[in-house]
């Protein structure tokens, strides 16, 4: 079965602008799904409609074969947001926005009350439960919103942007709590910015611009289709130019760091031997871009051109 | 969502609207009680203790139910309105409107925190009159309906108030604009029949004048007005403010792109 089916989904605002334009996506019940694209592609608002708090202008959304328009409150029932920005009482002890969240949801009081500790324990929020919202840290306020999402255990999960200005560390685990959730059998679509975020998590990937999808197929075919990438070289001794090499196209950063453009069939090794020929020694080497990162803009950008 | 999980999301609302008054009870429950105790010193001691009885009734007795019934109109009115549009302004207002709760019981919830206010500050406000009249009641289904009805029309108009609001402006306009006036215009201080005959009809378009009547028929059995006439009033006027209240909650006004 569909977690989510959306079938011709349009969204025209009151001054004419068109933020969505008929989009058909449909995503795997289980699935960790991505739903990428550059700032105003549409996707808040796909995210929006979805969860209730946009109209839209045509199309249709179904949750788990559930149609938005027939049966709001078994879609809503289905559903657990965490949105972009902090929507949440800051006014209210941590505890109460999720014991609140359970009650809208009709979970028992009680029942609220041990799925509350067990999420708030397992988003280490559990000492800052008599905290008032206001008071806790951006990461903090991010995990609140995760736990609130998950109280009433929804089917599908909607993580818009989750880990927006969250450390490194703390990113890591809200991860690692994501990749539980999921296994445990909560579909997920995950919208992000950082693209090595969508790399670890996630099987399936869409991604829209201007409104439109622009690609939707697995995290790994997509990668497969990388056929260069950008490795950054370090070098040992100063140059005054870059190398004249007979099978890379490369770059001079600065006097000590070159950038090579490696196709996949080339290998390393023969790039090292060439540089070798030429009397370079390289003292470290790194990627230049992520490489879900270099395929995302080659796909807006042509999505541009187009 | 079957019956029993409505009334644990409307339970969850209202408890969630009550808690939020009363950790600010300093700013809702005690100034109404203060300008209460104040309007009994200088109108009811002071001022009334010159003046004639009113109606049969010394001054300070004849006002005491339009002072209560001042006190439950804007409380009841000021917490949703500060409530709603506080949830539209930091946008926890969404937690409520992607759960699966049909919009009435959305409505019910910020309705039913304004109403326990209105009725908790009215209770507090007739314990402080107690200490300055001898309290009457006259009929007590009357007192309690009117009162209770009262505070749920108000509450719908602060509800609708916030809906509109664009800023914290805006939600204080319609309180003192028009609210107050029609309030102190609405026979608290006075009988309607004091009145010239031309200012006395004018008072009849004025809602507010029918439910202090009514409440001042349930306390001390006088009013300028007809009970039926006055609960007709009443109930009209909820029976319209809650069918817009409710469209406008289904349209998303105000709230959904």
């Amino acid at each position: 079965m569909h977690a989510l089916e959306l079938r011709g989904l349009r969204k025209a605002y009151n001054n004419g602008f068109e933020a969505v334009k008929g989009i058909e996506l449909s995503v795997e019940e289980g699935d960790f799904f991505a739903l990428l694209g550059p700032n105003g592609a549409g996707k808040s608002t796909i995210i929006g409609i979805i969860t209730s708090l946009v109209n839209k202008t045509a199309g249709s959304v179904k949750v788990f074969g559930a149609d938005l328009d027939h049966e709001p409150m078994k879609v809503k029932r289905y559903l657990g947001l965490v949105p972009q920005e902090f929507n949440f009482n800051m006014f209210e002890p941590v505890e109460e926005v999720v014991l609140n969240q359970a009650g809208y949801y009709g979970v028992a009081p009680a029942e609220a009350q041990e799925r509350a500790e067990e999420s708030l324990k397992k988003l280490g929020l559990w000492e800052k439960r008599r905290t008032m919202a206001r008071a806790l840290s951006g990461g903090m306020k991010r995990r609140l919103m995760i736990a609130r999402a998950l109280v009433h255990d929804p089917r599908l999960l909607i993580l818009d942007e989750p880990t927006a200005g969250v450390d490194i560390e703390l990113r890591r685990s809200m991860w690692q709590y994501l990749r539980e959730v999921n296994r445990r059998g909560t579909t997920i679509i995950l919208t992000t910015h950082y693209l090595e975020e969508a790399e670890q998590l996630c099987r399936n990937v869409a991604i829209i611009d201007h409104g439109h999808i622009i690609e939707n197929t697995s995290i790994k075919a997509l990668i497969n289709r990388l056929d260069r990438e950008t490795l950054i070289l370090d070098l040992q001794r100063p140059l005054q130019r870059p190398p004249a090499l007979k099978h890379y196209a490369c770059t001079l950063s600065d006097e000590q760091t070159l950038e090579v453009e490696v196709h996949r069939e080339q290998g390393i090794n023969a790039l090292f031997d060439e540089l070798k020929q030429h009397g370079i020694e390289v003292s470290g080497m790194r990627n230049k871009a992520n490489r879900l990162e270099e395929l995302f803009l080659d796909l807006v950008e042509s999505g541009v051109n187009k | 969502m079957s019956l029993h999980h409505y009334r644990i999301a409307f339970t969850t609302i209202m408890i969630k609207e009550m808690r939020r008054f009363l950790r600010i009870w300093v700013q809702t429950i005690l100034p109404p009680m203060i300008t209460t105790a104040l309007y009994f010193v200088i109108f009811g001691k002071m001022i009334g203790s010159q003046l004639a009885p009113v109606e049969g009734f010394e001054y300070m007795d004849y006002i005491v139910p339009g002072l209560i019934m001042m006190t439950v109109i804007t409380n009841s009115y000021a917490n949703v309105v500060s409530s709603f549009y506080g949830s539209k302004f930091q946008r926890y207002v969404e937690e409520l409107l992607i759960a699966p709760i049909p919009h009435s019981l959305i409505l019910l919830g910020f309705i039913s925190g304004g109403v326990a206010r209105g009725l908790i500050v009215g209770v507090m406000v007739t314990l402080v009159a107690a200490f300055f009249v001898d309290l009457q009641l006259h009929n007590l289904f009357i007192t309690l309906s009117v009162v209770v009805l009262t505070s749920f029309l108000f509450a719908l108009g602060g509800f609708i108030n916030a809906v509109y609001a664009k800023s914290f402006d805006d939600i204080s306009i319609i309180p003192t604009f028009v609210l107050t006036p029609l309030t102190y215009l609405g026979g608290i201080f006075y009988s309607v029949s004091m009145l010239p005959e031309f200012w006395q009809d004018v008072s009849l378009a004025n809602p507010i004048l029918y439910m202090v009547n009514a409440f001042r028929y349930g306390m001390l059995g006088v009013s300028d007005i007809s009970m039926p006439v006055a609960y007709a009033v009443i109930v009209g006027f909820i029976v319209v403010l809650y069918s817009f209240s409710l469209w406008l909650l289904k349209r998303g006004v105000g709230l959904r792109g």
